[in-house]
């Protein structure tokens, strides 16, 4: 479904990925990890179109989508749940779900959208007048998710959701990755709970000073000797 | 209680209506685009040209010409970001200051330079209502409830349609906005055109009850940008608010005093404020 072919990215005279590949097959999960400032959101923001792609290729189905902006990357099917959320704090729950259904595609289908996503987090539907800003922080990051699956996404790119959570709601969170695939949807994910992330991914990547280090099935990363010693702490 | 008093109170509420417009205008354009449209009275100015025209030299009726003159000052605005706002988006503050501090300048030179500096009226004269033993000018009651139906129509275009809510979401985060599909630059281009159909709206207020000339933007201009600052940049409740306190002491210090003086009463307590809370009265 997406597929990365050697893209290069940066910021200003800063090179953050040099010629990064990767394929995220229909229906599958994919996860990323690596260390701190290795590139995992910089990539993220490349798919997604907040920054520029100044090398390689971008295809979603066969088309050509690098260098497309963030606004017209959601309406050909890209939803990004970005890296601390971002949540527009000071607009209700309801109002952030309803800017997630922005595009014309998406407008149209807003109240079955709106119940689908009130089916998956009920907790969000007890607090829809709330600002989001108010919200806890594991639901918060139901909000975000919420937001991006408002635009009834073929392709969710998660950054790091279980950043900065209780390990209670961490472990909820990969639950939710869990029914998310089951709804049929291709996850992107990028995680420091790389344990965690494995048990929900089918496939893995290892990006390293913005290069792919390493590719694998998940079972592969889990026995990988290096994987386990410098990425799992066993 | 002293009818003058209780006249000067109404007067005051009424003059808020017609502030509370132009303050939403501005804190809106503020709070999405982050640049401060110093030029906006002077914006309102061109559109009270463009009223006396279409009515006094053209003849079309007045309501017709209200509205020509609202999409026209609309028009502007868009003109206005496209031209001066657009290329200096990501500049400095300093140089977004210069350029609209440039462009009022220019329209108060330019309109000098066409119309000449004669204060010109469009002639209409409403009736003064007398209520018991109080006479209150109609031209004010009818720019109070429009400053206040136009305050209300923007609210619920903000709070009910998809693309006021991205206004309100790209004030608070213009990137992700885009993740929504939402395309700032159109966003934008829209703020600039809704500040100046405001900015055009008041024109019509203004213009029933002022003359027009060059340097009408001088005498509300200043008003408009301490009441802003007062209910705290960007904040269009606070602003709202923020108008009536500052219509109130111009209104009541006119009674007491006289009407420069009620300005010197307005922008002392301005500045005592700043000192007390130096981001608006209602920041959080
Ligand atoms: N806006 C920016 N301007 C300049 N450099 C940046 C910017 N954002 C990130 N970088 C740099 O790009 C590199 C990659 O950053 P990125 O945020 O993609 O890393 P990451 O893998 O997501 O890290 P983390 O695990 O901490 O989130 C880092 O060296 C970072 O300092
Ligand atoms: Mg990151």
């Amino acid at each position: 479904m997406l597929s990365l072919t050697s893209v290069s990215a940066g910021y200003g005279s800063f090179q953050a990925l040099f010629g990064v590949s990767l394929e995220v097959p229909q229906g599958e999960a994919v996860g990323v990890i690596g260390p701190n400032g290795a590139g995992k959101t910089t990539l993220m923001r490349v798919i997604s179109g907040l920054i520029p792609l100044r090398e390689g290729a971008v295809t979603l189905d066969g088309q050509p989508v690098g260098g497309l902006p963030a606004h017209r990357m959601v309406e050909q099917g890209i939803a990004h749940v970005p890296e601390n959320r971002r949540l527009f704090a000071r607009l209700s729950v309801e109002d952030n779900l309803r800017i997630g259904a922005y595009v014309p595609q998406a407008r149209r289908r807003f109240t079955e959208q709106l119940a689908w996503v009130y089916g998956l987090f009920p907790r969000l539907k007890d607090r829809r007048e709330q600002a989001a800003g108010t919200l806890s922080g594991g639901e918060q990051q139901m909000c975000a998710i919420g937001r991006a699956l408002m635009s009834k996404p073929k392709l969710l790119l998660m950054d790091e959701p279980s950043a900065g959570l209780a390990p209670l709601v961490v472990a909820q969170v990969f639950e939710l990755v869990q029914r998310i695939r089951a709804e049929g949807l291709t996850v992107l994910i990028v995680e420091q709970n790389v344990q965690q992330v494995l048990d929900v991914v089918d496939r893995a990547y290892l990006l390293e000073v913005g290069s792919i280090k390493l590719a694998g099935s998940s079972a592969e990363f889990k026995e990988n000797s290096f994987i386990r010693r410098s990425y799992m702490g066993l | 209680m002293d009818p003058y008093l209780i006249e000067a109170i109404i007067n005051g509420i009424l003059l808020g209506g017609v502030l509370a417009l132009l303050a939403l205008g501005l804190n809106l354009i503020f709070g999405v685009i982050d640049v401060v449209w110093i030029a906006y009275a002077d914006i309102v100015m061109c559109g009270m040209y463009v009223i006396y025209f279409l009515y006094v030299e053209y003849g079309i009726p007045l309501p017709l010409t209200c509205l020509m003159a609202i999409a026209s000052i609309a028009a502007l605005g868009v003109v206005v970001h496209l031209l001066i706002i657009a290329p200096v988006l990501n500049s400095a503050p300093i140089n977004q200051l210069l350029a609209t501090g440039g462009l009022l300048f220019f329209l108060q030179s330019f309109a000098t330079l066409l119309f000449g500096t004669d204060f010109r009226n469009i002639g209409v004269r409403l009736p003064v209502l007398e209520i018991a033993t109080l006479y209150i000018s109609f031209s004010r009651l009818i720019a109070f409830a429009v400053g206040l139906i136009g305050a209300v129509a923007l609210y619920l275009f903000l709070k009910r349609t998809y693309i006021g809510t991205a206004i309100r979401a790209i004030a608070q985060d213009r990137e992700i906005v885009g993740l929504m599909g939402v395309d700032q630059r159109r966003i934008y281009l829209v703020t600039s055109a809704i500040g100046g159909a405001l900015a055009g709206l008041a024109a019509c207020l203004l213009a029933l009850q002022y003359d027009v000339h060059p340097h009408i933007g001088n005498t509300f201009g200043p008003v408009i940008f301490m009441i802003c600052v007062l209910g705290g940049l960007g904040n269009m409740i606070g602003g709202f608010i923020a108008s009536f306190i500052i219509s109130q002491i111009i209104a009541i210090g006119g009674y007491y005093a006289n009407t420069e003086l009620s300005y010197v009463l307005a922008f002392t307590f301005f500045i005592v404020l700043m000192f007390v809370r130096p981001r608006g009265i209602f920041a959080r």
